[in-house]
């Protein structure tokens, strides 16, 4: 029994790609969509929610235990707000720019379904290793979508990576498009696309 | 404020709400239900009905802690402060506490709606199935909360209570809208030709998007809004 289930390392390569949280799962859309107008703020939403996830896993995991079968959702949602009420605040005092600029998005962590998924699925029932494992790789992978999304969006749109110039005005005309809200709609729409479209080739190919 | 003031301003918050800065297309909350929506028009205004009425009273109960007990300055801590001897002059502030509470209200009210529709409406109940808890992930419910609070930080600029109301039930008929209408398009959707990759998902978000550059046509439409109801009112 035991050796069906996925190792600790297997966990961790399984959040980056196979299993993104984002392309393959497609559970925690509302802040990819909103805070990828560019790089920086895409990041520091990536480490916010990279630290909840590591967080509350560890938390759950420690917990497991004590777990009541019909409270269990709301003592993760719980867990969740203490973490992002934690994160929020610490954003507000050392990044003060970012966090109004990010502003109800951190606190929304809390209802990111990517978060409450890992520990109903994972955190509540494997021991302290595998879940930081597991959530190391879904972080990983969240992070890895975000850039891609971001990347697309700020180059398309404005130029910039990471605020700083790279395409220059003369060659590439600004999208403005992509740094607005259908932009994000768009950008995401087709880079969704594109992933299926690889997995797609990847499957008809093995099963050539 | 004459009282024709507070109805103009509440009718504003309410456009402002459903259409110029739609919670759906605007603020990307209440994606996940967005893009997994059924085909069906009706189905999808039940859930948008479902979500309205969960966001009013939870912004109503959410309004009302925040008022009193959360805000910096708010009276129950003070009073509270105050019977235990302590100075008058400082101001608490014990909005740290916010999210905590904020999704227990949340998580409590779905539960309280869920009761209450399995109790009277049980042919409803069984319709929506596993849809109504999962209404408390809904970022849409969350965010009408921390807008209310938002707008209760400033103590020289308090919404009251209709204010908050009026944004609530503005962000609910506006994901209504857009969740009816994204219904209906899947529903055509289904006799077009969509190439292999976009299935699902990719096709969903494009259609959002053209969606989203229609809704910004409504940007800047506040101003004129105001001036049409003050002059009707008039």
């Amino acid at each position: 029994m035991a050796s069906s289930e996925p190792t600790a390392l297997e966990r961790l390569v399984n959040g980056i790609l196979p299993e993104n949280p984002i392309y393959r799962q497609l559970l925690g859309m509302c802040p990819v969509l909103a805070v990828t107008a560019g790089m920086r703020p895409a990041m520091t939403m990536a480490a916010a929610t990279a630290a909840v996830l590591i967080s509350a896993n560890i938390m759950i995991s420690l917990i497991r235990g004590l777990l009541k079968p019909h409270l269990r959702i709301l003592v993760f949602t719980l867990t969740i707000a203490t973490f992002v009420t934690i994160a929020d605040r610490f954003l507000a005092a050392f990044m003060y720019q970012m966090s109004k600029q990010l502003g109800p998005y951190v606190p929304l962590i809390i209802v990111n379904c990517l978060i409450i998924s890992r520990c109903e699925i994972c955190a509540s029932k494997q021991g302290l290793r595998i879940a930081i494992a597991d959530a190391v790789g879904m972080s990983l992978g969240f992070t890895l979508a975000l850039a891609s999304i971001a990347t697309v969006r700020e180059l398309l749109g404005a130029g910039t990576w990471f605020g700083l110039p790279v395409l220059a005005e003369s060659w590439w005309p600004r999208w403005g498009i992509m740094v607005l809200p259908p932009g994000a709609f768009l950008a995401l729409g087709l880079l969704l696309a594109t992933a299926q479209w690889f997995t797609q080739r990847r499957t008809a190919n093995s099963h050539k | 404020m004459s009282s024709m003031e507070l109805v103009v301003g509440l009718i504003q918050i309410v456009i402002s709400a459903a259409l110029i800065n739609n919670f759906v297309l605007h603020y990307f909350v209440g994606i996940c239900p967005f893009l997994g929506v059924s085909r069906r028009v009706d189905m999808a205004f039940g859930m948008g009905c479902a979500v309205t009425f969960v966001i009013s009273l939870a912004a109503f109960l959410s309004w009302t802690f925040t008022y009193y007990i959360l805000r910096p300055g708010a009276p129950l801590p003070a009073w509270v402060w105050h019977a235990v001897g302590g100075d008058a002059s400082v101001s608490i502030d014990l909005s740290v506490l916010s999210y905590i509470l904020y999704i227990f209200v949340i998580a409590s009210s779905v539960q309280f709606v869920e009761m209450y529709v399995r109790k009277y409406f049980p042919a409803l109940y069984k319709s929506f199935g596993v849809f109504l808890p999962l209404i408390t992930t809904n970022c849409a419910i969350l965010f009408a909360c921390l807008e209310i609070m938002k707008h209760l930080q400033d103590p020289t600029e308090l919404w009251s209570l209709p204010q908050a109301l009026a944004l609530a039930l503005g962000g609910g008929i506006g994901f209504t809208i857009a969740i009816s209408l994204m219904a209906g398009l899947r529903e055509e959707l289904d006799l077009c030709d969509v190439p292999k990759p976009f299935k699902g998902p990719g096709i969903t978000l494009i259609i959002a998007g053209i969606m989203a550059m229609a809704f910004m046509g409504f940007t800047g439409m506040d101003k004129g809004v105001h001036a049409a109801l003050s002059s009707l009112f008039q």
